[in-house]
């Protein structure tokens, strides 16, 4: 999030798209009923079902699934046509005055921009991007037209591009009745005015889509052109499902980055410096890279890493330039080239995309590491359905864990919020904490090496680790202070990263937490202060990333002058008396920066220093590859055609992996007619591993189901509670070589309609996907039917817009 | 003087036990005079509950070193005392009732390291030492016989060390301070197929 949950009070309206925050994140609810009883703020549900936020929604807005560009971009194209954006934020914070190379084009037809080329590796396409550039003088300063009339600045260029993205056509694509698109778009484009705040809030279903990360852009431009961006009530604001999910990316449980959002490197870069010089723009806050990535080292790496030795970059893995996210590893563990492998509390075959497939995989494995607290279906795979023990040679090793309070350690929320957990209880049995578990790990493995050498054994050895309390635990203190970064000269710790350095000084295992432990006796995590006066935004409650800033890009939410748009609900504010920025929040504007730059430059990650409507990589940073502007590509297993680009069908540089995978034939699209979404309860948790293991939530939510239209039941012949079979192209292909399909409850209800898609009529099916074959309560798995192609730029997979089968099980 | 929910209900132990019994679904009339107050003579530990991304807090009562009793933190300024169905039920992850009421621990929890062999039709019950120093050997069987060095990139050679023959999924269950050692131990074994739920 941009923002946070508290502040979700300060909205004139909220749009929750793709997400069922009343069921997923329940107590956002409170905050969003503050905004409506405090002023009346309006709340908009954009769904494909009449779920539980749009039960309580005052606009309901349902889309088919896989629509989300169609409707966002109706939206773009309605404030554009209607004149309701901010006309001073857009000219002033954002790239909607630069002009952008005269080659640049998009095709109407094929749905191309300039540059596709054919892309061997992934079966896709992939763009040269040479024309996807600003145009610059002689001296490398990028051309504007501050009128915002030249045909190729970015402004003309989205409305352009968005023309087509009528109403008319919109309710064609997404099925939503026209009179309801226009209510949405008229109410949320209201608040373009300044001094209104809209706020978008958003979840799973909006990034797990082939066109994942172009659906939060679109969001992103919407927040822009309406000058919500920065403020008190508006942002983009995901909305994580899980306790620590920003915080585990935070910390690069990701292949692609490393902690603190740096990426990778490459084997292109041969050297640190190669890296650095590939990564690093010249302007603005990721110019700071190398303090961070030396630093890093030093905490990586400790003594080991010394400027003569590159502070031991070479014993960070390179990457090979192809993907490492779990769709494909689960393909190299397929093909043989995967033998092991440690899962931590997860459950890919419940919650991954495919999961009847994953299941015949795991057999290639040599070896398995589970650290879980209960016996999950991943770590069972080898009794699960359809596998015989005896010819499964995988060995399995079950580490029993801890939960939540039976240890300490802090918990990122989706509002930065880095809060502290104190431990109420040991952990049952022989169960510990994941910290003491890879600190014995690590410890284990690095005595191997150093009893009998290896192969680059340095790569393990030279790694800093030292973690050790007394009694046999770990200290976590120790992590927490390298985490936070602490001099090496001394070992005292930093107050923020502003005091990181690029010479081997000080060391910090993730720059973005600098400043959370900023010191032993009350470190800012641990801080529990509840506001009494103010906006709500609780600088003495925890500590949020980055600097304990509550809205990032805050800079955005004053005028040219430094006055707030919002008198009402300032976050900061430029305080002429004094000289210098104040307010109820960090002010998003680095120290050494003065008025006039800090005001040319608000959003201060991009070296451009402004919002990006129009998105391209530029000094090296951002960029998408999939193309600079959101366009409707229909979801891979697409039931219709695409209506505005003829040549188009799905996104042609999503990330495809296995052949004969996804409906692509009229032959396939009569075999799955129906179009499939699946989503969460709030009595469960993703793959149910521990809460199908409780009495309490499984009382109340029992068994796996699938809701489906009275209508539909009527074709099918079916009642509320009967057995359905469901199929998809998934378990036709799937290894054990027979048509397959998952056996669940039918859930006739009126909460699903029928949609009309350009005419004709196409039947919704709705599943929860928390059920599997382990624990007190168990059932099919919606993931089982799910279809492993991936986003474009991030390779999430297409969980929530599918096609599948349903017939009646006799 | 405006009472806070906090304040009510340490002026009112009565009405607390209603509350906390309410939330369970007896007859709170009769529960309250047949049960005495959960929660009474209990250490408060707050922590953070585990579910999804809002970050409510959560109050563990302990007594003896065992938790009695879970609920919302109305000292939190996200939540304010409020919690939704699971985060209510957390306590139940470690404790279930038996039919007679009695709290036991939840017997799906794990509480022993558990190995299954090649071709085994069930776990052998193992300790922490053979398991850790097993695991150790298996990553490093594996490791230096898939480990890349170098490669060539354009006639120079780049020194890799990566291997593509080791998964690691890990998650937003973690803390961030178990997740950034996960990090370290992953990059140092050279591994590159590294993910999580934010993708999975």
């Amino acid at each position: 999030m941009t923002n946070h949950w508290n502040d979700y009070q300060h909205s004139d309206v909220i749009m929750a798209i793709g997400g069922n925050t009343a069921e997923n994140h329940p107590i956002s609810m409170k905050w969003i009923e503050k905004a409506r009883e405090t002023k009346g703020a309006k709340l908009i549900c954009v769904d494909p079902r009449l779920c539980r936020t749009a039960a309580v929604s005052d606009i309901f807005v349902p889309i088919r699934p896989g629509t989300n560009i169609a409707y966002l971009g109706g939206l773009i194209n309605y404030i554009l046509e209607n004149e309701k954006y901010h006309r001073e934020y857009v000219e002033n914070y954002t790239n909607a005055p630069y002009l952008i190379n005269e080659n640049f084009s998009f095709d109407e037809n094929t749905g191309l921009f300039t540059g596709a080329e054919d892309d061997p590796v992934r079966s896709a396409t992939k763009y040269d991007m040479t024309d996807w550039q600003y145009q610059t003088d002689a001296d490398g300063n990028i051309l504007k037209d501050t009128t915002l009339e030249d045909p190729n600045c970015s402004f003309q260029l989205l409305k352009k591009h968005y023309s087509k993205y009528t109403i008319s056509n919109i309710s064609k694509m997404t099925g939503a009745p026209e009179d309801t698109l226009r209510d949405s778009y008229e109410v949320f484009s209201s608040t373009g005015e300044a001094g209104k705040a809209g706020n978008i809030l958003y979840a799973m279903g909006i990034t797990q889509f082939t066109h994942g990360a172009q659906n939060t852009r679109a969001i992103a431009i919407i927040q822009l052109l309406l000058g919500n961006m920065g403020i008190a009530g508006g942002g983009v604001n995901a909305q994580r499902g899980q306790s620590n999910v920003q915080g585990a990316t935070d910390m690069a449980i990701l292949y692609h980055i490393i902690p603190g959002y740096n990426p990778t490197p490459q084997q292109t870069h041969a050297t640190l410096e190669d890296y650095l010089a590939a990564t690093t723009p010249e302007k603005n806050w990721w110019s700071n890279r190398p303090k961070y990535i030396v630093s890093l080292l030093k905490a990586f790496y400790g003594d080991n890493a010394t400027d003569a030795n590159d502070y031991g970059y070479e014993w960070l893995p390179k990457l090979d330039g192809l993907d490492h996210s779990h769709i494909p590893a689960y393909k190299y563990m397929r093909d043989g080239e995967v033998e092991g492998m440690i899962c931590v509390a997860d459950n890919p075959l419940v919650g991954g995309s495919s999961s009847r497939a994953k299941l015949h995989y795991q057999k290639n494995l040599k070896w398995l590491v589970s650290v879980d607290v209960v016996e999950n279906e991943t770590a069972a795979f080898w009794k699960g359905p359809g596998m015989n023990p005896a010819e499964i040679d995988t060995e399995v090793f079950i580490l029993p864990a801890a939960f939540s309070y039976e240890k300490e350690g802090e918990k990122a929320n989706s509002g930065r919020w880095i809060q502290w957990m104190w431990k109420a209880q040991e952990p049952p049995g022989d169960a510990k904490s994941d910290l003491w578990i890879v600190n014995e790990m690590f410890k284990r493995l690095k005595a191997l090496y150093e009893a009998e050498g290896g192969v680059v054994p340095e790569q393990i050895t030279k790694m800093h680790w030292d973690y050790d309390g007394v009694g046999g635990e770990i200290d976590i203190v120790k992590v927490c202070m390298e985490l936070n970064g602490y001099r090496v000269a001394d070992g005292s710790l930093l107050t923020n990263f502003v005091g990181l350095a690029d010479d081997g000084s000080t060391a910090c295992g993730n720059w973005l937490y600098s400043g959370y432990y900023n010191n032993l006796e009350n470190p800012a995590t641990k801080k529990r202060i509840k506001e009494k006066e103010g906006i709500g935004f609780n600088r003495d409650w925890a500590f949020a990333w980055p600097l304990n800033r509550r809205v990032v890009y805050n800079r955005a939410s004053c005028d040219l002058e430094g006055k707030p748009w919002n008198p009402d609900v300032p976050v900061i504010w430029y305080d002429e008396a004094e000289q210098r920025w104040v307010g109820n929040d960090v002010p998003d504007i680095p120290g050494s920066w003065d008025f006039e730059y800090a005001t040319e430059n608000p959003f201060i990650m991009n070296p451009e220093g402004v919002g990006k409507l129009f998105s391209i990589g530029y000094q090296g940073v951002g960029g998408l590859r999939d193309g600079p502007m959101p366009t409707h590509y229909e979801p891979a297993d697409s039931p219709v055609p695409n209506l505005l680009y003829p040549q188009a069908t799905f996104n042609p540089c999503s990330q495809r992996f296995y052949e004969d995978h996804t409906v692509e034939t009229d032959e396939d699209r009569q075999k799955y007619p129906h179009i499939a979404t699946s989503y969460r309860l709030v009595e469960h948790y993703q793959s149910g591993s521990v809460t199908r293991n409780q009495p309490w939530l499984n009382e109340m939510m029992p068994e796996m189901f699938a809701e489906i239209s009275e209508e539909h039941a009527d074709e099918l012949g079916i009642n509320n509670g009967d057995y359905i079979l469901i199929e998809s192209k998934r378990l036709q292909s799937s290894d054990d070589g027979e048509q397959g399909n998952i056996k669940v409850k039918a859930c006739v209800t009126k909460r699903i309609k029928p949609m009309l898609i350009n005419g004709e009529l196409k039947h919704l099916v709705g599943m929860p996907m928390h059920w599997g074959f382990m624990g007190m309560n168990t059932g099919a798995s919606a993931n089982d039917l799910t279809p492993s192609v991936g986003d474009a730029n991030t390779t999430i997979p297409e969980y929530k817009a599918f096609l599948c089968n349903v017939r009646r099980a006799d | 003087m405006q009472l806070t929910r906090r304040s009510f209900l340490k002026l009112t132990g009565a009405a607390a036990a209603t509350a906390t019994l309410a939330g369970m679904g007896l007859n709170t009339a009769s529960a309250s005079a047949a049960y005495p107050l959960r929660i009474k003579y209990t250490k408060e530990v707050p922590t953070i509950c585990t579910y999804c991304g809002v970050g409510c807090g959560i109050i563990c009562s302990v007594r003896d070193g065992v938790i009695v009793n879970a609920e919302g933190d109305p000292d939190h300024p996200i939540n304010e005392g409020t919690l939704c169905s699971k985060g209510s039920s957390i306590f139940n992850v470690s404790y279930i009732y038996e039919e007679k009421g009695k709290p036991i621990v939840n017997p799906k929890r794990l509480t022993k390291v558990l190995y299954r062999a090649p071709g085994a039709s069930d776990y052998e019950e193992k300790d922490w030492d053979w398991a850790l120093d097993e695991i150790a050997k298996r990553i490093k069987d594996t490791r230096d016989r898939t480990l890349v060095e170098t490669v060539d990139v354009g006639g120079r050679q780049v020194t890799v060390n990566r291997t593509n023959a080791i998964n690691w999924l890990g998650s937003a269950w973690c803390t961030g301070e178990e997740n950034y050692l996960f990090h370290k131990m992953a990059r140092a074994m050279g591994v590159i197929n590294i993910d999580h739920c934010a993708r999975l």
